[in-house]
């Protein structure tokens, strides 16, 4: 057992400490910081920094830009890139489709996407949840078949997060109807500039727009586009879900959201023994879940999800909101004045409530926080 | 950061897990063994000591085994798991302690050397306001080399017991500790509510001598010796809640109702992962905590990080051993509410740990008076209290 870091591990630390805070504009890392909306290209941007660094994409295999660091590095980037209010790279692209494509794709699917896709020049969206397929997302209906070479795509996604801004969208699509339904899916990218592809707008509870439906009526797809077998979408969607409940537990941006709320409501917090209770009990939280977050990567083997990291997402989830409730709480009615200046502490306390009703969302997706409990009790308890 | 055990240490979890299996992995021998005194089995005492464990946290030259606080951690928590009476908490990690961290050379090596060698059962007799490292109901008076005791302690663990005890009293510089025979205190014992022992013992003027520096105010070195209580009581707490999950996963996949096994009700499996999470959430945090324990044993970290690990961990575990203890008798039924049956024996001890030296709201309201003087809590910097890293932003 060992407490500190070793010198060499302190010393990588500063490293990406210096780097964030240096090379990344402090005008994206503020909208992080302040919690408000980014836009796309501040998205591309700060990931196109990240990328130039070899800092976008440090888990994939390394000759696809991989830096075969250990899981202790890979926190402690992740750490200092959250601390620095650095944009995380777009998960859909570094996440979930870019380690799919280096582990199921074709060498000429690995030379065509993956660069674009370490580098934002492609920006991809999730199509896996449809209307009839949430959490039991093998019901899902939408169809691929074959027409020559080709496969014909129709149905309807949904909650397709920031379809608006898609370049391209890797589906899960039926491709045989009479067979066990897990055994009758198969993965398709579809660019979404193609004929009969329609994104249409949600609106959410903090009116918002950031999912969106995605519509395909007879959209022809080349039969290149298919990732590994026919039929066999099944296996790669629950390996690109095992890395989605590793990714989505941000303890860090947690961290600073705590730590930002007693920073800016510091007179209010003095006054009152139980928000400072309640404070103490947060910050306990996030500290016996980060100890969690870094106990069991350094268990993780051959890089599949440890069990246990649906603690992480169920807990990590839990606290990001119960952080954002505290924040509604700090600021009270002072949610309900203009406050214009979007960079100032006014705006904060007016965005409070809308970031509150946002990350309802946090326990829903992901595998939604049931899943992970079925996840626990099923794969590492055996009831 | 690294939380796993090297090759000795979980050679040492291996042993104590075989030898404690073979005294009470049948519950019935614990039964039969807290219900008379002294309330522990002396033949397992005397087997942890040949093996070295009772000395472990002490140095060789004091008739220890020259381990740390993690050596200490493991064995408690295999304690733990069997509930094993057997008063390691209080006589090695408290008292043992006191006397490690204030006692003269020559002190340590008696008093550390026969706690080690089994001969001699130590107990730290304090009496405060509410886990107050001060003392108040004892007072200490001196005339010439002699000093001597007046007053009562109500709890003294092991006390009717216990060779030596280590009282500690009021004295003009502070609080004082002094060194009292046993059997030269009037002391009444009786059974706690968790099957241990504990004895009101009166001090009317009895002789004494002082632990260490004559005089000496010895605040500080109790309230260290209570934070370590904790951390050290937190992994006996680990191994029970880790054993109460693995008895309640076992029970809802054997117990039957409505013609099918328990675990075929989601309301109960979802209930039985939240303890999952509990357990594993305070796992870490023990962890951590005994780590910073031994680094401050080590005079790598100052002794404020003891107390506000200890804190932490009181917190954690005020909520996860209540959650975990009153779901593993829940989800058992009425089973659990049977003597016979151990996991409500264990629910029983955690409550005990709870308020051996200080309890969740003790340890809130502490922290909460602190808690606007660090930014973001940091695990991996040289105190968890941090270099708070403020990102400053452009306009605040
Ligand atoms: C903001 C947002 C963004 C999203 N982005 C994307 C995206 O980009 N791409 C994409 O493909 N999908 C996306 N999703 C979809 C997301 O993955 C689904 O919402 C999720 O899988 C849950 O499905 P559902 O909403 O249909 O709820 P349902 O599955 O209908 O569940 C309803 C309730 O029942 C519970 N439940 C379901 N099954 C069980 C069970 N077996 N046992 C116990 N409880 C159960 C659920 O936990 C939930 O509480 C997003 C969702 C949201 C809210």
């Amino acid at each position: 057992m060992q407490l500190q870091l070793t010198e060499e591990m302190q010393a990588f630390r500063e490293e990406m400490r210096t780097f964030f805070t240096t090379q990344v504009p402090q005008e994206i890392r503020d909208v992080v910081l302040q919690g408000r909306e980014l836009s796309r290209d501040q998205i591309v941007q700060s990931m196109q920094i990240l990328n130039a660094a070899g800092l976008a994409v440090p888990h994939w295999p390394s000759e696809w830009g991989g830096r075969d660091w250990t899981d202790l590095q890979r926190h402690l980037w992740n750490e200092e890139m959250q601390a620095a209010g650095v944009p995380a790279p777009l998960m859909f692209n570094a996440g979930m489709i870019g380690p799919v494509i280096a582990h199921f794709g074709t060498p000429e699917q690995k030379q065509e996407f993956l660069p674009k896709t370490a580098n934002c020049d492609i920006w991809w969206s999730q199509g896996f949840s449809e209307p009839d397929a949430g959490s039991d997302l093998a019901a899902l209906r939408t169809t691929a078949v074959r027409d020559g070479d080709d496969w014909i795509v129709n149905g309807q996604k949904t909650w397709t997060t920031l379809g608006q801004y898609g370049d391209w969208i890797f589906t899960l699509v039926r491709t045989n109807p009479d067979v066990k339904k897990q055994a009758g899916i198969s993965m398709l990218l579809i660019d979404m500039r193609t004929e009969g592809l329609e994104v249409r707008p949600i609106e959410l509870i903090d009116g918002g727009h950031e999912v969106n439906e995605v519509w395909f009526t007879d959209v022809r797809v080349p039969g290149a586009n298919l990732v590994g077998e026919v039929d066999g979408g099944w296996t790669i969607a629950k390996f690109l879900l095992g890395n989605e409940r590793v990714g989505v537990a941000p303890v860090g941006a947690t961290k600073q959201a705590l730590a930002r709320a007693k920073r800016i409501c510091a007179d209010l917090i003095a006054e009152d023994p139980l928000l400072r209770a309640r404070i103490v009990e947060l910050e306990n939280e996030l500290l016996a879940l980060e100890l969690t977050a870094l106990r069991v990567v350094a268990h993780s083997a051959g890089g599949e999800p440890h069990p246990a990291s649906s603690v992480l997402k169920l807990k990590g989830t839990e606290l990001q909101q119960a952080v954002t409730e505290l924040v509604v709480d700090l600021a009270g009615p002072a949610a309900f004045a203009l406050g214009d200046d979007e960079a100032s502490d006014e705006a904060w306390f007016r965005r409070s409530v809308p970031t509150y009703l946002n990350f309802r969302k946090a326990s829903i997706y992901g595998g939604s926080n049931e899943i992970q409990r079925q996840i626990i009790s099923r794969g590492i308890l055996g009831l | 950061m690294d939380f796993t055990y090297d090759d000795e240490q979980g050679a040492l979890r291996e042993a104590v897990r075989g030898l404690v299996a073979r005294t009470y992995g049948e519950y019935e021998n614990r039964r039969r063994t807290v219900a008379s005194d002294p309330g522990y089995d002396e033949r397992l005492w005397g087997q942890l000591a040949e093996m070295g464990l009772l000395g472990l946290p002490f140095g060789e030259d004091d008739g220890g085994s020259g381990a740390t606080w993690v050596e200490a951690a493991i064995v408690l928590q295999e304690l733990g798991r069997v509930l094993a009476p057997e008063p390691y908490l209080t006589a090695v990690v408290q008292a043992g302690g006191l006397v490690a961290d204030v006692g003269t050379a020559e002190q340590r090596a008696e008093l550390l050397g026969g706690l080690s060698s089994g001969e001699r059962l130590l107990s730290f007799a304090h009496a405060s306001r509410r886990w107050s490292p001060s003392a108040s109901g004892v007072t200490a008076s001196q005339d010439g080399d002699t000093w001597t005791l007046q007053g009562r302690i109500d709890a003294v663990p092991q006390g009717a017991n216990a060779d030596v005890l280590i009282v500690s009293a009021e004295t003009p510089a502070g609080t004082g500790l002094f060194v009292v025979p046993g059997d030269a205190v009037e002391r009444s014992g009786h059974a706690t509510y968790d099957g241990g022992r504990s004895a009101r013992v009166v001090l009317g003027g009895v002789a004494a001598t002082p632990l260490g520096d004559a005089g000496a105010d010895q605040t500080s070195a109790i309230a260290a010796a209570l934070d370590r209580t904790i951390v050290l009581g937190a992994n006996e707490a680990l191994g029970i809640i880790e054993q109460q999950l693995v008895d309640t996963t076992a029970y809802l996949k054997s117990r039957k109702q409505f013609g099918v096994t328990l675990n075929n009700f989601q309301a109960l499996t979802f209930r039985a992962a939240d303890m999952y999470t509990s357990v594993e959430l305070t796992h870490s945090l023990v962890a951590w905590a005994t780590m910073v324990a031994a680094s401050v044993a080590a005079g790598e970290r100052d002794s404020e990080q003891l107390s506000d690990a200890a804190a932490r961990v009181a917190v954690q575990l005020g909520t996860a051993g209540r959650h975990v203890g009153q779901e593993a008798i829940q989800l058992h039924g009425g089973i659990a509410m049977t003597a016979e049956y151990r996991v409500g024996a264990g629910t029983s001890r955690l409550t005990y740990l709870e308020h051996l030296a200080g309890d969740r709201g003790h340890h809130l309201n502490e922290l909460a008076a602190v808690v606007a003087d660090h930014g973001a809590l940091d695990p991996l910097a040289a105190s968890v209290l941090g270099s708070a890293p403020v990102t400053a932003e452009v306009g605040s």
